[in-house]
């Protein structure tokens, strides 16, 4: 039943989904990690770039990843609006604004879900690309190219962002809010115009990652739920704001999925990410690698 | 105070004759099918809002408790025939025990912390019951109907006028907890913990007891639930929109007052069976994210508070 | 330690009035920074105390250490008589240590009569509990003390600064204080209004309240204390009659120095 062979198979396919948890989590990770946005619509966003890069696909026949970045100024633009919105009716106002800030992104999330949901049905939906369905053959094991070029996009997506966080001005700037809004404020930058930035990069990032999710596996309305776990998961395990955090947890929860998944089978497989979390959260609330407070 | 304790027994009673009332003079079933969702959603949004309102710790779980005590009730009946009374007193300790559990692990966290944890519990018992083949596993499981109790004529009747019972009992509970110290002590903890504290507020101690109360109402409003549909699957019974619904309702409503939920989950609860019926159950759940956004954004303490907010334009002199 | 032989006719009173507050080799550190670095000190009854320090010496954790905030690794607080460093701060605060923050943190969605309320509730004298006439007997006799009875129904979030410094004395002498620790409770307030808080601690200690008050303000603190202690880094680098720790050569560098 259980045998090496599958530990070796479990252990290269968890590695390769665990670059792609990184992917989708990245936004996140700059949105909640060092934003402190409680955007649990996060994955809904994701799952709306999906969509999109399905219907370029599906209408125009564009590659999918160029279908992503095709749609990430759309989704930057819409991440500015987003946050302003955000940041007007909640942070400005000061107290109280968790409770309704988490009520806030979740109903986005769902006004998402149904949206999707009215225009493209409840059913799965694919994309066609010449690298989806076949595989790579090595040692004995049958790696998807699918698995494949997620796995290369999501590896460039990190390190391109972790460069653009610590080489840019703008990346510096956004680091450096994070730390110290006064500081920031005194230094005659002003941190609401960075916060938004930020958070319009961390949406427009989506664009990608939404192509990869789909190009990984069919997508449908309501596939955000699930990753709410993986992606909260990755990154609070990371520790809150850490680029390459993120992808080392992200490759942990891909194996431990993976493992998992070979053997109980895949009626567990929702449950592992969020129990994962779930004991993050309770020994660590700040975080594996957590920054203080 | 004394007055108002008078009125509002008064009133309680006056509840539960109307809907016994309801249930020997009308003798068509829909009725009672479609007011039985609006008691559940009442009593559910009353429990989230002891926890979530009065203390500010947004939950996210309620699909987890309302599941919980589907299946204990599923569990009961299929293992040794246990009557609806019995049911749900076991989904109210389980509810406790659940709260209990929850608030020890979580309730040192903060704000989207607590909230993203409650998801996360909902999804994990959610997929244990999946694999617990003895509850009928993913495929969901079937139940009879036994016959109704001696002054009802139908089962769905007497769901209707059990499910009014605990909507007085929750109604009594939370308007208990709002005007004694616990609700005191919960506002102190929900403005500021430390300063709380400090100011001799057990607030840990607060903080379990609202989660103690709350997940035991929760499970106990969820109990009559496989009855009622004759037949529960986890994927239904853990449906986050639970979740989402309570939420929307208790926060449209306002979360200051106990009054608050109880006003949100009727219009919510009308509207949505209005909406089901007549046009889809999609759009329900559009209208229940619009409506939720709307309100966060544009009337943050609900319709009490525009009610508040009314009363104080026009004379100064709020009570 | 000193053999009774040689004791003082001062260390005679202490030692017939055991301290209402002992700390003893207390350290607290974040991570590698040692915020408080083997501090003891005891404080007597009725003892009008001010903690002086610049910015970031320990004053503030030292409060925190007290009041129950933080829990210390080596180190213990016994007050009255008891060892409270295990105690959560709703224990302590019902033991009788009370405190206002160093910047305000009333209760928003109250107004200040609730605010005290929360106060009366749960650390309140049992007998003033049980009746609720008492209980707002209690709450506007304290709002007269502290001048604030014409604010009893307003919401804490119109409050002024100084109307917020009050609150906070007032809500602390709701939970019936022995030792009320002051966090700079005149930061930011004009000269009158300073007079006006410092007048008001003067009354509470006069009532037998024993107060430690952190301040920057030094005429404050040199008119109030009994007593002065001055903290830098984490360490008592002078302790003593308020003009002695003043004219100390190291508490006048700590302070220059900042």
């Amino acid at each position: 039943m259980f045998s090496l062979d599958l530990l070796q198979d479990a252990l290269v396919s968890g590695v390769l989904l665990g670059c792609f948890y990184a992917a989708v989590s990245l936004g996140l990770s700059l949105s909640f990690g060092l934003l402190d946005v409680p955007n649990v619509a996060h994955p809904a966003f994701l799952v709306m770039a999906s969509y999109g890069v399905f219907y370029l696909n599906d209408k125009f026949g564009v590659d999918p990843l160029l279908a992503g970045l095709l749609i990430t100024p759309l989704l930057f633009v819409f991440g500015l609006v987003a946050y302003r919105l955000y940041y007007e009716t909640f942070e400005k106002r000061g107290s109280d604004a968790g409770v309704r800030g988490i009520a806030f992104f979740f109903g986005i999330a769902f006004i998402i879900e149904v949206l999707l949901i009215l225009q493209f049905g409840v059913d799965q939906q694919s994309v066609t690309a010449s690298y989806i369905g076949k595989a790579w053959r090595i040692a004995g094991m049958r790696i998807p190219y699918r698995l494949l070029v997620a796995f290369a996009v999501a590896a460039g997506l990190t390190i391109l962002l972790t460069l653009y966080l610590s080489k840019t001005f703008m990346g510096r700037a956004i680091r450096a809010v994070a730390q110290d809004q006064e500081a920031l404020r005194l230094m005659g930058a002003d941190p609401i115009r960075i916060k938004q930035w930020a958070f319009g990069i961390s949406t427009a990032v989506l664009g990608i990652s939404g192509a990869l999710l789909i190009i990984v596996a069919p997508v449908n309305p309501t596939l955000d739920r699930s990753y709410i776990g993986r992606t909260f998961c990755v990154v609070v395990m990371a520790g809150l704001g850490s680029m390459s955090g993120t992808l080392v947890t992200a490759i942990i929860l891909g194996v431990v999925e993976a493992v998992v998944l070979t053997m109980f089978g895949a009626s567990w497989a929702p449950a592992i990410s969020f129990a994962m979390l779930l004991g993050v959260l309770a020994v660590r609330p700040q975080g594996l690698f957590g920054r203080r407070s | 105070m004394n007055r108002g304790g008078t009125t509002f027994w008064i009133g309680a009673i006056l509840f539960l004759a109307a809907a016994f009332a309801m249930t020997q003079l009308i003798g068509n079933q829909y009725p009672f099918f479609a007011c039985y969702v609006i008691l559940q959603f009442i009593v559910l949004a009353i429990a989230w809002n002891v926890l979530g309102g009065y203390a500010g710790y947004v939950n996210f779980g309620t699909s987890a408790f309302f599941g919980v005590g589907v299946y204990t009730a599923v569990f009961l009946f299929k293992s040794i025939g246990a009557p609806l009374v019995v049911q749900i007193a076991a989904a109210a300790i389980v509810g406790a025990l659940m709260g209990f559990a929850l608030g020890l692990l979580t309730l040192r966290m903060q704000g989207i912390f607590f909230s993203i944890a409650t998801i996360a519990l909902t999804i994990v018992i959610e997929t244990a019951i999946t694999n617990w083949r003895y509850v009928g596993g993913a495929a969901g499981i079937q139940m009879q109907q036994p016959a109704p109790m001696a002054p009802f004529t139908s089962y769905v009747q007497m769901l209707f006028f059990v499910q009014a019972l605990l909507v007085v009992l929750a109604v009594a509970i939370s308007r208990y907890i709002q005007n004694s110290w616990i609700g005191r002590g919960l506002q102190a903890l929900k403005d500021d913990e430390l300063a709380a504290e400090c100011t001799g507020v057990p607030t840990l101690r607060l903080k379990l007891l609202a989660c103690v109360i709350s997940g035991a109402l929760m499970c106990a409003a969820g109990a009559p639930a496989a009855m009622y549909l004759q037949y529960a699957d986890p994927s239904s019974a853990f449906n986050l929109n639970y979740s989402v619904s309570v939420l929307a309702m208790s926060l449209i409503g306002g979360t200051a007052h106990w009054a608050g939920p109880i006003i949100g989950a009727i219009l919510l609860g009308a509207t949505q069976q209005l909406l089901t019926v007549t046009i889809s159950s999609e759009v329900n759940v559009l209208i229940l994210g619009v409506m939720l956004v709307l309100f966060v954004v544009g009337a943050p303490e609900g319709i009490i508070g525009l009610i508040r907010k009314a009363r104080g334009n026009r004379g100064e002199g709020e009570a | 330690m000193m053999s009774p032989e040689i004791q003082t006719p001062e260390a005679k009173t202490s030692e017939a009035q055991p301290p209402l507050l002992r700390i003893s080799a207390l350290t607290k550190k974040f991570g590698g920074f040692t915020a408080l670095d083997n501090v003891s000190v005891d404080i007597r009854p009725g003892e009008r105390f001010g903690l002086i320090g610049p910015n970031g010496s320990g004053k503030t954790t030292l409060i925190n250490c007290i009041s129950g905030a933080f829990r210390t690794e080596p180190g213990t607080v016994t007050f009255g008589g008891e060892d409270i460093t295990r105690l959560p701060p709703h224990i302590r605060t019902r033991r009788g240590i009370a405190r206002s923050f160093q910047i305000p943190r009333p209760f928003r969605s109250m107004t200040v009569a609730e605010n005290l309320m929360v106060g009366l509730d749960f650390a309140g004298r049992a007998d003033e509990v049980v009746s609720a006439g008492r209980e707002r007997d209690t709450m506007m006799s304290i709002l007269t003390r502290m001048g604030l009875a014409s604010k009893a129904d307003v919401s804490t979030a119109k409050l002024s600064q100084v109307e917020l410094r009050k609150m906070e004395l007032a809500r602390a002498l709701a939970t019936h204080p022995k030792l009320l620790v002051s966090d700079e409770a005149m930061a930011g307030l004009s000269n009158s209004e300073v007079d006006e808080v410092l007048d008001l601690l003067m009354s509470l200690a006069a009532q037998n309240i024993t107060i430690i008050m952190i301040e920057h303000i030094m005429q404050a603190v040199m008119r109030f204390s009994d007593r002065v202690m001055c903290l830098e880094a984490g360490k008592i680098i002078a302790i003593g009659k308020p003009e002695e720790v003043m004219a100390n050569p190291r508490v006048q560098e700590a302070y220059l120095g900042t």
